[in-house]
């Protein structure tokens, strides 16, 4: 067994050589960082370094917990989460189901070929064009709103209006692009069950309902087990964009937190801004884990 | 699947009409704000200030443009980010490559050991903290190198690259060049590679739109404004409303400036989002094969 272990390696240097830079890449810039992670479980200076600096043992994550920011933030982090997930669940699925049964090869195309384009807009983009939109003197939200006698709103300055105007915007974006895949589905439902239907009078309502839907459940449900194990990943790039002062009860989560703690504020902790990071990762990992052990369980499909 | 029945029953074609209806909704919805900043960016700054675009350029002007192409940072920040989606998406894409195919050989010892080591990476994420000090000790910080390397590699497009090798490059090609005295790296290069275009394309866009639309790694990573892509300089203006005076020109009035500022931004949105609204539709045909690769279970 060792030796043809050894030969196999020898006979195939040329792979080992091609996988090395890839390898070196994964280690130096996924798993040094882990490993880097214990500085969560010490008191860190740059000066001390990360050997030198003093354990502290779990005191920042104690000091997390006790905080007055750790629930604002679980929830904040969790409400975001699930809200996207909710939201940007159902949509993709009725755009599919509806350009399945489009017999105009140019309205479908041209509803996909714009309903994609807006996946390709940056962030930046996307939250600059929610800014001028809903601006309160020269948005165009307002305008139109103005016809009706309704006073400006300014709508990036209320808190309460914040996570609905991050999810609709995420949906706006992405639902094209989430379409793809229950189109590829759809694409591979088997026609005959169709054409059986059809034969016995079946209509459209009852065929989307009857073989369309049952045909990207699957998908449907693994794409849900994977969002979910995500809960703890907010669109945090997008939020740090969307955040003001005025808003910021209802939009600081986690990652936004660590962000500052670790990197901007003015008393930059970095020990503390990590310990909150590595508590969110091992939450989520776990969450992971969990969630496809219950898939399997129940029957459905699982990731691995 | 389209099915064509002998003859739609009313119900049907009321399904039809209510499905046709709905998707033009969906269309519109989707369009209108795209429409919307196009018409605005050629109008003239007073149309836009006093609210009275609502679909079609009014009084058209190029005022946004010209104020876009006057400005030195914008230009550079165009120019930065060019050049870390050309540079970034060939390491990308060589990268990847260079990932998947041992990873597709059956023959490669330790590949699922590797593959494990590969795949945790996606569920246990090392944190924003200590991955920038690992970039800070690499003395990346403040240079190209912070834009281009710690993004090097996507595990997720690694699997589909990896399924794709799996699945559209027969095993029998490979013994066949091998009892001709082929060697991996040639039956890479000249097989494997040219086999591959379309996975190679999606992948390349992917990455390409991930670097074209990057913001948070040069915020951290970046101090000298000389290296600022293109994102970062648009974060200022559009979300920071950082618009400086001397980029508005000669303009004297409050009113005036204030409504070229709106247009500016107009403009800039326009321009910063055709490169991608440009290269995409070629390569949505690809689209399909590449998400559903991704889907498959590895």
């Amino acid at each position: 067994m060792q030796l043809r272990t050894l030969t196999d390696v020898r006979k195939g240097w040329q792979l080992y050589a091609l996988f090395a830079l890839p390898l070196l890449y994964i280690i130096v810039f996924k798993y040094v960082p882990m490993f880097g992670n214990v500085i969560a479980f010490k008191q860190f200076t740059v000066t001390k370094g990360m050997f030198g600096s003093p354990w502290v043992g779990f005191a920042h994550f104690e000091r997390f917990f006790n905080s007055y920011e750790f629930w604002r933030l679980l929830r904040n982090t969790l409400s975001i989460s699930f809200y996207t997930l909710i939201a940007s669940l159902p949509f993709p699925i009725l755009l599919a189901l509806g350009l399945n049964y489009v017999k105009h090869e140019r309205f479908k195309k041209t509803v996909q070929m714009v309903t994609y384009a807006p996946y390709f807009i940056s962030l930046v983009v996307v939250v600059g064009l929610l800014f001028q939109f809903l601006d309160p003197r020269t948005g165009i939200i307002n305008s139109f709103l103005g016809w009706f006698g309704v006073d400006p709103i300014n709508f990036m300055g209320q808190a309460g209006m914040f996570q609905s105007i991050y999810v609709w915007s995420h949906v706006w974006q992405n639902v094209g692009f989430a379409c793809i895949i229950y189109l590829a589905a759809l694409a591979g439902i088997d026609p005959s069950l169709h054409e059986a239907a059809v034969m016995d009078g079946a209509s459209k309502v009852q065929r989307m309902r009857h073989i369309d839907l049952p045909g990207i459940m699957p998908i449907a449900v693994i794409l849900l087990i994977l969002n979910t194990g995500q809960i703890m990943e907010t669109g945090f790039e997008k939020i740090l964009l969307m955040q003001n002062a005025l808003n910021l009860r209802a939009s600081e989560v986690i990652d936004t937190y660590v962000y500052k703690i670790g990197l901007v504020s003015q008393a930059l902790n970095f020990s503390y801004a990590t310990a909150i990071g590595l508590f969110k990762a091992v939450i989520g990992f776990v969450l992971l884990i969990v969630v496809n052990q219950t898939a399997k369980k129940v029957g459905q499909e699982s990731l691995w | 699947m389209q099915v064509k029945p002998i003859r739609e029953s009313g119900g049907d074609r009321a399904f039809n009409i209510v499905n046709y209806i709905m998707l033009t909704i969906v269309l519109i919805v989707v369009l209108y704000p795209l429409v919307y900043v196009v018409s605005a960016s050629f109008s003239s700054s007073y149309a836009v200030l006093s609210g009275k675009v609502w679909l079609w350029p009014v009084e058209p002007s190029l005022d946004g443009y010209k104020a876009v192409f006057k400005n030195k940072n914008i230009l550079t920040g165009f120019q930065n980010t060019l050049f870390y989606t050309a540079a970034g998406t060939l390491i990308n894409v060589v990268l990847s490559i260079l990932a998947a195919y041992p990873l597709s050989r059956k023959d490669f010892r330790g590949r699922n050991k590797f593959m494990l080591l590969f795949v945790f990476t996606m569920m246990f994420n090392g944190g924003l903290i200590p991955t920038y000090f690992v970039v800070k000790d690499l003395h990346m910080i403040d240079t190209v190198w912070a834009m281009l390397i710690p993004t090097a590699l996507s595990v997720w497009n690694v699997i589909i690259m990896r399924t794709y090798f799996q699945t559209t490059i027969p095993g029998e090609l490979l013994e066949a060049s091998q009892i001709d005295g082929c060697n991996d790296f040639r039956f890479l290069l000249k097989i494997v590679v040219p086999l591959s275009g379309p996975i190679i394309a999606v992948i390349a866009l992917f990455y390409a739109v991930g670097h074209w639309n990057q913001y948070f790694n040069a915020m951290i990573y970046l101090k000298n404004p000389q290296l600022y892509p293109l994102q970062l300089i648009l974060r200022d203006i559009l979300v920071q409303n950082e618009v400086r005076i001397d980029m508005l020109g000669d303009v004297k009035s409050a009113a005036a400036r204030q409504g070229l500022r709106e247009l500016l931004k107009y403009s800039l949105i326009v321009i910063s989002s055709v490169p991608l609204m440009l290269v995409y539709p070629f390569v949505q045909k690809f689209f399909v094969k590449g998400v559903m690769i991704g889907s498959i279970k590895g």
